[in-house]
């Protein structure tokens, strides 16, 4: 999607600082609550119409209209009164923070300032969509259309949708109408969405150029036979094990810390995973927004046993049987077989493994029948609030019953807080919090594994794996075209 | 036999039918449902997207109109990959899966009628109990297994094909043999046994009597007979074929339409499963039909019934 569409701004590939994108430059109000952008006059859609400042509108509109029910509209709420319209609670557009003196200005307001919202609107919630298509395919609100269909689809991206075949390719070309041409330097992108040992198998007969992913089992040759199309880089994303605090034991805060405290969390990156992940001794992901957390968990298996005892289970007797359940993956199981046994021969705990298919284990998840169970996260954008804000009570995705009015306060207050620094400080405190009640017990951060043919150059590490492609070439010329099987 | 062909065709209407339903009912037992994920939905917006789907009416209305909408010749929107019908995406995949179960019945019956045959007229010496033992090994070995072993040896080391992809007529060759070899091995078998049956019979005695050459006697009079069994089963594999690719069109990524049917129902993508169920189904009758003809064509006896 990256390629084929394009907001205001757009992050640079290297520094991820936002930069010029639809809009070729803003002025930002004294107070911080307005935003001027004036269009890039070259800016056309992909058949050749010029990107206006109404098409935003439209598409701003299209987003925060409640009958689309887009789940990512609440990207938008720093915008005034896009909650509200997003919520029906205002039911006329012309009142929400957004208008367009003319045809290349836009004005944005803000109902507080937001110190990131700049890069926020290179967020894809904030794309433009192209009017005209929508509406030649149905009305704004269409969930069920043909618009994003190839030969139908219209964008404002460096690249335009060629073909796209439902589980077999997408590919897109160089867009002829994109306002700097020059910058774009691939002709073209197929991006297959293959699986994982396919997809190394294709990669070692020279027919890919970038992967999605390496299978474990063939990292250790590429280590040792091709190390330079070798790549991992960290990424805002969380594994860990959620424990539901009203079940037995588990609500004795003594309990929860023993299980995450006697974890051995290297052994697991090391043995087990293999691939660059690093061990969790806290919540949200190191460098998260410039933040990373002071807090940590120890592993102290001697502390954990003595906290077991004091609550009333020495060396595990009498403690009752529980299960730990994950979706089924052989990666899943792997790790929780070893976590089992980490605690049977730390603690003396029996748990039982338990796997369901996905669709399944979110379901037993939602109606809470379970006692711990695996789950990640991956940051929506660049903000321990994408991470904290999970431990918050009425928050959909905290499944553990744990409450904290404290937590909640610091959350809260983070969000009304536009100093910086002063915003780390509470996520530090809330973050403090968090690993002092334990309802959720952190074991890695992820890292995104690859394979990158040496000829591909500008392909640089992000924390949200966000790369554009306008800063992609090939340095030699290859027989095959380039292949990236994600969005 | 035109009242035949009619009174089955009448006949596939309420098995149909039971089909559609146990599969509407046993989807909407399943936990979870098609917009549950990792990040959940906020409950008002997943209300707007169940609305869009007519999922937020009772279930009888939303079977009802299941079968409203079928009779149009719609099976609705897929949930899972908004822009496309389920008809569409059929439409975009079969013909790949039908490809490749063809190549692949092609290459089963190539290499299991010969295989068979020679293994029954070599009956009880070393080359019978050889051919066997070479069959038994293929009904054996999964197809997850034969495909890499494949894609190592032709397509990684020597290089001959390529180790993914239908783009290419050569690409057809690795996935059909591991598609069909299954078949072949099952079907070796059956030949073997048909013709070790037909060689017994009177009038093969009385062939050989006349003097004919034993090739004449096989070619011409034993083996349509002893074929009889492998036109049978050959039914359940063609339907199997062509709906049982799913691994192998994982292993080689094909574009067919094996992946989605099962993950449909891994996805809940409700009319995507309903389609795909009902249009395997169909296809399932069709061949055993196709298959009855062919048997009554074969053998005069039933030619009347």
């Amino acid at each position: 999607m990256v390629a084929l569409l394009e907001g205001l701004t757009t992050l640079n590939a290297k520094t991820m600082a936002p930069e010029p994108g639809a809009a070729k430059s803003w002025e930002i109000s004294e107070d911080g609550l307005s935003y001027t952008f004036y269009l890039d006059p070259n800016g056309r859609w992909s058949n050749g119409d010029s990107v206006t400042a109404q098409d935003f509108l439209f598409s701003f509109e299209r987003i925060l209209t409640p009958l689309l029910g887009a789940p990512y509209a609440y990207m938008l709420y720093p915008m005034r009164g896009a909650e509200a319209f997003n919520n029906g609670e205002l039911t006329d557009f012309s009142e929400v923070g957004a208008y367009a003196p003319d045809a290349h200005t836009l004005v944005l307001e803000l109902s507080t300032p937001t110190p990131y919202f700049l890069s926020l609107l290179a967020h894809n919630t904030w794309w433009p969509v192209h009017p005209p298509t929508i509406l030649k395919h149905g009305t704004m609100t269409d969930r069920i259309s043909k618009w994003t269909k190839a030969g139908n689809f219209v964008g404002n991206g460096p690249f335009q949708l060629t073909s796209w075949k439902l589980n077999n390719e997408i590919y897109a070309t160089r867009n002829p109408h994109y306002r700097d041409p020059a910058s774009v330097q691939l002709n073209g992108i197929h991006f297959l969405p293959i699986n994982p040992q396919a997809e190394e198998r294709s990669f070692r007969k020279g027919h890919l150029h970038v992967s999605s992913t390496v299978p474990i089992h063939r990292l250790d040759w590429y280590r040792e036979h091709q190390p330079d199309s070798l790549r991992f880089d960290t990424t805002l994303g969380v594994y860990y094990y959620m424990l539901n605090t009203a079940h037995g034991p588990l609500a004795d805060v003594r309990v929860r810390k023993a299980l995450a405290y006697c974890i051995n969390r290297e052994k697991i990156t090391e043995h087990i995973l293999r691939a660059g992940q690093q061990p969790a001794y806290h919540f949200t992901p190191p460098n998260t927004g410039g933040y990373t957390a002071e807090a940590r968990l120890p592993y102290d298996p001697e502390l954990a046993r003595q906290l077991l005892a004091e609550a009333g289970f020495p060396k595990g007797k009498g403690f009752p049987k529980f299960e730990l359940l994950y979706n089924t993956s052989e990666s899943h199981r792997a790790l929780a077989v070893a976590i089992q046994q980490m605690w049977k021969s730390e603690l003396g705990i029996e748990i039982e493994l338990h796997n369901q298919e996905w669709k399944a284990y979110l379901s037993t998840r939602e109606a809470g029948e379970f006692d711990i169970l695996r789950a990640s996260w991956f940051g929506d954008y660049d903000d321990p609030n994408t991470f904290l804000s999970l431990g918050e009570t009425d928050n959909g995705n905290n499944h553990t019953n744990w409450s904290s009015a404290e937590y909640d306060r610091l959350i809260t207050l983070a969000a009304h807080t536009s100093d910086i620094e002063a915003r780390k400080v509470i996520f530090q405190k809330a973050e403090a919090l968090l690993l002092d009640e334990m309802p959720v017990i952190p074991l890695y951060f992820y890292v995104t594994s690859r394979l990158i043919a040496p000829s591909v150059q500008g392909w640089y590490p992000s924390l949200l794996d966000n790369h554009p492609y306008q800063a992609i070439s090939l340095n030699v010329e290859h027989p095959t075209s380039n292949a990236q099987p994600q969005n | 036999m035109l009242t035949l062909i009619a009174r089955r065709l009448l006949q596939a209407i309420p098995t149909l039918w039971v089909v559609a339903t146990v599969t509407f009912v046993l989807l909407r037992f399943a936990p979870g449902g098609p917009f549950d994920d990792e990040k959940k939905l906020p409950p008002e917006i997943k209300e707007q997207i169940e609305a869009h789907y007519g999922l937020n009416q009772p279930l009888y209305q939303q079977y009802y109109h299941f079968f409203v909408n079928l009779f149009k010749g719609d099976l609705g929107p897929s949930y899972k990959y908004p822009g496309w019908d389920v008809q569409e995406i059929i439409a975009q995949s079969f013909p790949v899966s039908l490809e490749l179960g063809l190549w692949a019945l092609l290459i089963a019956l190539a290499i299991g009628i010969p295989i068979g045959t020679i293994a029954a007229l070599k009956h009880n010496k070393p080359a019978e109990t050889g051919l066997m033992g070479v069959a038994m090994i293929g009904i054996c070995l999964p197809s997850f297994v034969i495909g890499p072993i494949l894609l190592m040896v032709f397509s990684l080391h020597l290089g001959w094909f390529n180790p993914l992809g239908w783009s290419y007529a050569s690409d057809r060759v690795l996935p059909a043999v591991t598609l069909g070899l299954f078949y072949a091995a099952y079907i070796a078998r059956l030949a073997r046994s048909g013709m070790l049956d037909v060689m017994q019979h009177d009038y093969i005695r009385t062939a050989r009597a006349k003097g004919l050459k034993e090739q004449t006697i096989v070619m011409r009079h034993a083996l349509r007979t002893a074929l009889y069994p492998v036109v049978a089963y050959m039914g359940p594999a063609a339907a199997g074929l062509i709906s049982g690719s799913f691994v192998v069109e994982t292993i080689f990524f094909i574009p067919g339409l094996g992946p989605f049917f099962v993950n449909a129902a891994l996805n809940r993508d409700y009319t995507m499963v309903m389609g795909t169920v009902l249009f395997y189904a169909t296809l399932i009758i069709g061949f055993n039909l196709l298959v009855d003809i062919i048997q009554m064509w074969l053998n005069p006896r039933t030619r009347n019934d």
